[in-house]
């Protein structure tokens, strides 16, 4: 099992949201974040004082995928959250021990 | 044929006439009884005027409350960080409740009761003789009881305004403290200058200086401006003012507040006329237009110099302009009006994004740069464009109009202005530094440093604004 964190651009959500359920991803979450990488941020002016923002507003998506289904599901964000503009955001792949669904103890793949 | 036609009806109406008129005389037939009819029928003609100035003028309190809250809580609530919305709100909403008792006990009277040149006297202690019959020196068509309760709201709202310069740091206990001492101080005494009977400043009551103010740009808008500004110099900057990033926390909100200000104001300006005549369309059209210029004034202001026009320097104009036309309402035209917003708008951007950095206090709403240097503008501005074809208020022994600004050719007025003027800055700046220093000796004016980096909602009141753990 793998957790696959995607931060995206917000305005790409649906996107690639609608491209995983086609690959057949099942659950995700979703959050509303704050945070930069190599983009520059924006300065907002209250009353004449300047305020610069470099946490820009993402959003960022996190699923916990069977093996199979991770290098399907990294294309799909990939094809639907890419504008080639700096900003795309990015990807993060790590392993997951285990997984445990609270209503029935149902353990490993089967829970997702 | 037809000239005996014409005849015949030309003597049965005639003859109609005459019996009809029989009959009037026969039913009045004593001239006493004419001057009665004449009596009630005057009665009932001042009756019908009476109440529908009463109608305006209750409507115009209802406004003018509608000012502080929600438009000045909501105004001033989006302006400040997260933490402190509900206690930079619930500043507003105690002010209702606690002017208004006040009010009631003694500062009516201190404010409009027969006095001094500087205060009233205790003649309307717990409103005693205001109630139905009018007080024909004030307004003479309606109850005594709607003036006192229209003037109330004034009472409140200009404390009101002072609270957005010491906002996210003055403890609740000191705000209520300062603010009763306040009310009793500075807006009794200058509320009666200027509005009372035999006030020093009172331009058609007899004051020895008449300064011309129609609704408040001394009373209400210098005095809170000016008072703000020793608050904000008394009690200095904000925990971390001015490195820390500081932006409103809902400029919504505030676009809301502004808005129901602006609507407010038109009970504040054109209720000012004490009468639904054309005084107040007149003060009603000053106003509307004056802020309509200011918004572009600031705006426009802020578009040449930083690239972009702010929501909020759209609002903030609007204020700006209402406050400036606030004295000279009821005294202008409305093209003057226009040119007093523009002037206002800008001036008051100029104060609020350039003064304010330079010399580095930390009024955190900028309740001076708006009101303090708005209101103070307004005020000498109204000296020159006031002209007595909008409000004849200067008549000489004979009852013959006289002039009334600068440029219908009284220059002197603009002098009185500045007397004005000049006496509530002294009044705010001594009041306000004496009460400020009672409460810190007393009391203490701060929150804790750590009760201020918590918020005042939390550490103040114990609530928060946004409770992050809603429930589904």
């Amino acid at each position: 099992m793998m957790k696959l964190e995607a931060i995206i651009q917000n305005s790409k959500l649906d996107a690639v949201k609608t491209a995983l359920h086609e690959i057949g991803v099942e659950g995700m979450t979703v959050i509303e974040v704050r945070g930069h990488g190599r983009q520059k941020g924006h300065t907002e002016v209250y009353r004449g004082r300047e305020y610069s923002v470099d946490l820009i507003p993402k959003t960022k998506i996190e699923m916990v995928l069977a093996d199979a289904l991770v290098e399907k599901a990294v294309q799909a964000v990939l094809g639907a959250a890419r504008t080639g503009k700096i900003g795309d955001g990015k990807i993060f792949l790590s392993r997951v021990d285990e997984a445990i669904r609270i209503r029935n103890d149902e353990r490993g793949e089967g829970a997702l | 044929m037809s000239i005996w036609r014409r005849l015949a009806a030309g003597l049965i109406t005639s003859a109609l006439i005459f019996a009809i008129a029989l009959s009037v005389s026969a039913q009045s037939s004593t001239a006493a009884d004419m001057n009665a009819r004449l009596a009630k029928l005057e009665q009932q003609a001042a009756d019908a005027k009476s109440s529908a100035d009463n109608a305006w003028m209750l409507t115009s309190a209802a406004l003018v409350l509608m000012m502080t809250g929600p438009g000045l809580a909501l105004f001033y609530g989006g302006l400040v960080r997260k933490k402190n919305v509900l206690g930079t709100m619930m500043q507003s909403f105690a002010l209702i409740a606690i002017v208004t008792v006040l009010w009631g006990l003694f500062s009516y009277s201190l404010s409009f009761g027969p006095g001094n040149s500087f205060i009233g006297g205790l003649q309307n202690l717990f409103l005693r003789g205001v109630g139905a019959a009018p007080d024909a020196d004030y307004a003479a068509t309606i109850p005594a009881q709607t003036f006192m309760v229209y003037q109330l709201m004034f009472a409140i709202i200009t404390p009101g305004l002072i609270a957005g310069a010491f906002a996210e740091r003055m403890k609740f206990s000191a705000m209520v403290v300062f603010m009763v001492l306040w009310s009793i101080i500075v807006y009794d005494p200058m509320a009666h200058m200027v509005w009372g009977k035999g006030g020093l400043l009172n331009a058609s009551l007899g004051g020895l200086f008449p300064t011309l103010d129609f609704a408040g740009g001394t009373v209400v808008h210098v005095t809170s401006g000016v008072s703000a500004l020793v608050c904000a110099l008394y009690l200095g900057k904000r925990v971390g003012y001015p490195k820390e990033a500081m932006p409103p926390h809902s400029v919504v909100l505030s676009f809301i507040g502004a808005c129901l200000l602006w609507v407010g104001w038109f009970g504040f300006n054109a209720g000012s006329a004490l009468a639904a005549g054309s005084l107040a369309t007149s003060a009603f059209v000053a106003t509307h237009f004056a802020a309509a210029a200011a918004t572009v004034g600031w705006a426009g202001a802020e578009w040449i110099r930083s690239g972009k026009p702010s929501v909020l320097g759209g609002i903030s104009g609007a204020v700006a302009g209402l406050v400036a036309i606030t004295p000279a309402a009821g005294f202008v035209k409305p093209m003057p009006a226009l040119l007093i917003g523009l002037i206002a708008g800008i001036f008051c951007y100029w104060m609020v994004a350039k003064v304010k950095a330079r010399f580095g206090y930390d009024d955190s709403l900028d309740a001076f740069g708006v009101h303090g240097a708005g209101g103070t503008l307004g005020a000498l501005l109204t000296g020159i464009f006031a002209v007595s074809v909008v409000n004849p208020i200067f008549k000489d022994a004979h009852g013959n109009i006289l002039a009334s600004g600068l440029f219908e050719g009284n220059p002197h007025q603009l002098l009185n202005q500045l007397i004005g003027v000049l006496i509530a800055w002294s009044l705010a700046i001594v009041g306000t530094l004496a009460i400020l220093k009672i409460v810190d000796i007393t009391i203490g004016l701060r929150v804790s440093e750590e009760q201020e980096v918590q918020g005042l909602d939390l550490s103040q009141h114990g609530e928060e604004g946004y409770y992050w753990e809603a429930s589904a």
